[in-house]
């Protein structure tokens, strides 16, 4: 644990990688949002909203969630009323931060019809400065993971670029774990370790409401030294760690990721993908609430006249008949290869793809599956009766030969 | 192949020559000989009323024509046509059937060579079956 | 990426369902340098967006060519244009085929159908060069005599000392005086040395495969043949995650593949 800086407010850190851990007490919490609209940020968080907690926009902290708890469970998501006050009480729902940072529809440009040629304005992308107010450690993963996607390599997208560089992530550590969770297991949480500019963790304990606050970037301890706090004492340190602590020993599903792409690699025609198949809807619900997938679609549109045309972008999911269409058929139609693709994609191939595993074990696949299904006793099957040993191959990172027996 | 039965062979052995258009087999005769083709280019052909002559499979140096001799019931399934001048080995099949039914040695030789042949015709009908090309 | 007006220079029908797009920069613009077995996005204002292979030649760039088969609403457009109009290109993306790394040794291109449009910029640049090279053996299989395309070309490279061209077609009536027969049957005979040889595969999906068994038959290394693999594709920059195959995208690993690397993936259905 870092020491705690023991210089007065006005320099809360002299240091930012040091993390200093600071109090802030309930009643000021406020001022944090204060701080941040004062310097143009729009504060995105979660808020209650037809039953559920979603993202969206707050205008103070009474627009938080306080006293509401969330039980998941397989194709179950519900509220229920806490018996205190938490402002942060619950885990994720149907909402990432995603949908901020690549916008579920947007407009890639604009294009007019000059005589025979046409003129293609590209769309301008607003720098609004956002604000992410309560981001758990397995978003701020899946932040990660999708900035791989979107923000590396030969091809980055402006919109998401633009957007993300300018936004300021608040963290939360969680206190207590949702039926579905599995971040342990998944090395993904649940304390905040980076990628935030300040985490807190929220303690209710005797009768005292506080927040214990990390800082992780310069910017973080420039609003901090705004907010009225003091260093965490050694109790308050140990109540931080204890929380977290409870959410680890909480969780809700475990996936056991030891050889995981090997043992998807080599399982391909394993019977599991036919028992899912008999379940799997492809309502695709799953691809929507995670906060990793990227699939998308494009739209040309045109006007009447035939004037005026547009590119869209739009979410598109994998689990659709024609995402695989090629000249007169998909190459995935049934739904046992599409759940598979999916599967495959999140634990295995993405790791070939972009380094990391793409899944951050929020669990919301599982909650928000129509049929519960669950992607960890998914795994844990095909790890039980491994039928590789039949006829194993190899597909890998260049790496693709096929051995027998 | 044994020596013994190559000069078996080669006394079953007659040199021929085709003119272009010179059918070199009719559907529905009687298949008692086969060819191997040394120079030229001969089509196998099937005749539908309303579409006319259609080419199945072209043979050409070095291949092997005919295999309805050595399986009932002993007739070609198909007309084989020399597109250009044509010459070729032509083989008794007949004499080598019946020699074949006295000594199976010589018969399991022949077998062996046929059944590629007409495997490797079987998969080469699929993949035409299989219409690659078409936009489905 | 955005889409870049060109003007259609020209648009000739090569088959009865094949046709070949003649483009050229819009003024100020510079010319597409491309490598072979490279493809554009091409857009036909407001109708779409399709990947298609580039099919001219690398060394003349003015001149942007690409053949495709019309089979859905944007190539359809696509045909309708006349020379002036304008289409959208965006790229070139993708893999190119191992033209310089098969120098030194005897080159067989096997192309089936359509397959020969994203061969024959490699061909062109074998020519080129082709002092470079061994054995060069271009075989190419349609389904019927009216669906071979640049037919003049062929004729032209049939006539060459230095290039062995053998064209077969599935079937045919009897005026066909060519070789009937699949693309496939015309390997095991083809005057390639096996053992230093490059093969350069592309058509349907299936003729790929058929090939690439006879190929091995005749003990062509793994490592010595490449394909050119395709898939649905929406912005070929690797973000839509229509075009994977496997850990792959086609669109930035591909569409150019060394067999080897794929060589499990094609073995398993609706990957």
């Amino acid at each position: 644990m870092p020491e705690p800086e023991t210089t007065s407010s006005s320099t809360a850190c002299a240091n930012p990688s040091q993390r200093a851990q600071v109090v802030l007490e309930r009643e000021s919490l406020q001022t944090l949002f204060d701080a941040l609209v004062g310097r143009g940020y729009k504060l995105l968080g979660p808020t209650f909203r037809e039953g559920a907690i979603v993202y969206d926009e707050l205008t103070s902290t009474a627009d938080l969630p306080a006293g509401w708890t969330d039980e998941q469970d397989g194709g179950k998501y519900r509220l229920k009323k806490r018996d205190d006050e938490a402002l942060f009480g619950y885990v994720v729902g149907p909402h990432s931060w995603k949908k901020f940072l690549f916008p579920p529809s947007v407009r890639l440009w604009q294009a007019e019809r000059r005589g025979n040629t046409f003129q293609i304005e590209a769309e301008q992308h607003e720098s609004t400065k956002m604000a992410f107010f309560g981001v758990r450690s397995c978003e701020l993963h899946a932040l990660a993971i999708q900035d791989k996607v979107f923000a590396s390599g030969t091809y980055v997208d402006p919109l998401y670029k633009a957007r993300r560089d300018r936004v300021f992530i608040v963290a939360v550590n969680c206190g207590q774990a949702g039926g579905t969770c599995f971040c342990v297991s998944m090395n993904r949480g649940p304390k905040a370790t980076s990628g935030f500019d300040l985490a807190l963790t929220e303690i209710l304990d005797d009768g005292r409401h506080y927040f214990v606050v990390e800082t992780g970037t310069e910017a973080s301890c420039q609003v901090l030294a705004e907010l009225p706090h003091r260093p965490a004492d050694e109790r308050e340190r140990e109540a931080a760690e204890k929380a977290v602590a409870r959410a680890a020993g909480q969780m809700g599903r475990r996936m056991d990721t030891i050889g995981i792409k090997e043992l998807l690699y080599a399982n391909y025609e394993h019977p599991r993908w036919d028992n899912v198949a008999g379940r799997c809807l492809t309502c695709a619900n799953c691809t929507m609430v995670c906060p990793t997938c990227f699939c998308s679609t494009v739209e040309d549109v045109t006007d009447l006249k035939g004037e005026h045309a547009e590119r869209w972008r739009r979410w598109d999911s994998c689990f659709t008949t024609d995402f695989s269409y090629i000249h007169g058929g998909s190459v995935r139609s049934t739904s046992r290869a599409r759940y598979r693709q999916w599967m495959t994609h999140k634990l295995a191939t993405w790791i070939d793809q972009f380094g990391t595993s793409g899944c951050v074990g929020c669990g919301r696949c599982i909650t928000w599956c129509p049929v519960g299904i669950d992607i960890t006793e998914e795994v844990r099957a095909i790890r039980e009766t491994d039928v590789s040993a039949i006829s194993r191959k190899e597909i890998g990172n260049g790496n693709t030969r096929a051995h027998s027996g | 192949m044994q020596d013994e039965y190559l000069q078996l062979l080669a006394g079953c052995a007659s040199n021929v020559r085709f003119e272009a258009g010179q059918f070199v087999l009719r559907e529905g005769e009687e298949a008692h000989e086969f060819f191997l083709i040394r120079h030229g280019k001969v089509a196998l052909e099937v005749f539908a009323p309303e579409r006319g002559s259609i080419t199945i499979q072209t043979l050409g140096e070095g291949e092997v024509l005919g295999w309805s001799w050595l399986v009932p019931p002993y007739r070609w399934r198909f007309d084989a046509r020399a597109i250009e001048l044509t010459r070729a080995i032509a083989l008794d099949g007949k004499c080598l059937r019946e020699k074949s039914e006295k000594d199976c040695c010589l018969g399991y030789e022949l077998l062996k060579r046929f059944s590629q042949v007409m495997v490797e015709h079987l998969q080469a009908t699929r993949f035409q079956l299989l219409n690659v090309y078409d936009a489905h | 990426m955005l889409p870049h007006p060109y003007r259609v220079q020209r648009v000739r029908r090569e088959t009865p369902d094949t046709f070949t797009l003649a483009l050229e920069p819009e003024s100020g613009r510079r010319e597409l340098a491309f490598a072979p077995g490279q493809f554009n996005m091409l857009y036909a204002f407001g109708v779409g967006e399709v990947p298609i292979s580039i099919s001219g030649d690398p060394a003349k760039p003015a001149v942007l060519v690409h053949t495709t088969r019309e089979v859905g609403t944007v190539t359809r457009a696509m045909r309708k244009l006349k020379p002036l109009d304008s289409l959208g290109v965006r790229g070139p993306f993708g893999t190119r085929w191992p033209v310089t790394p098969a120098r030194g040794a005897d080159v067989v291109i096997v192309a089936g159908g359509i397959g020969l449009a994203p061969l024959r910029p490699a061909l062109y640049q074998i020519l080129a060069a082709r002092k470079h090279y061994g054995k060069v053996v271009l075989l190419y299989g349609t389904r019927t005599p009216a669906d071979i395309l640049f037919r003049r070309e062929l004729q032209q490279w049939h006539s060459r000392f230095d290039l062995e061209v053998h064209v077969t077609v599935d079937r045919a009536m009897s005026n066909w005086r060519g070789n009937v027969g699949v693309v496939t049957s015309l390997v095991a005979r083809a005057p390639f040395d096996p053992y230093s040889t490059l093969a350069m595969v592309c058509g349907p999906e299936i003729m790929m495969r058929f090939t690439v068994q006879e190929l091995e038959r005749r003990n062509v290394a793994v490592e010595n043949i490449y394909l050119s693999m395709e898939r649905n594709m929406k912005c070929a920059v690797g973000w839509c995650g229509h075009c994977q195959f496997g850990p792959t995208f086609i669109c930035k690993d591909g569409p150019v593949f060394r067999y080897d690397r794929i060589q499990a993936l094609l073995a398993i259905r609706e990957i």
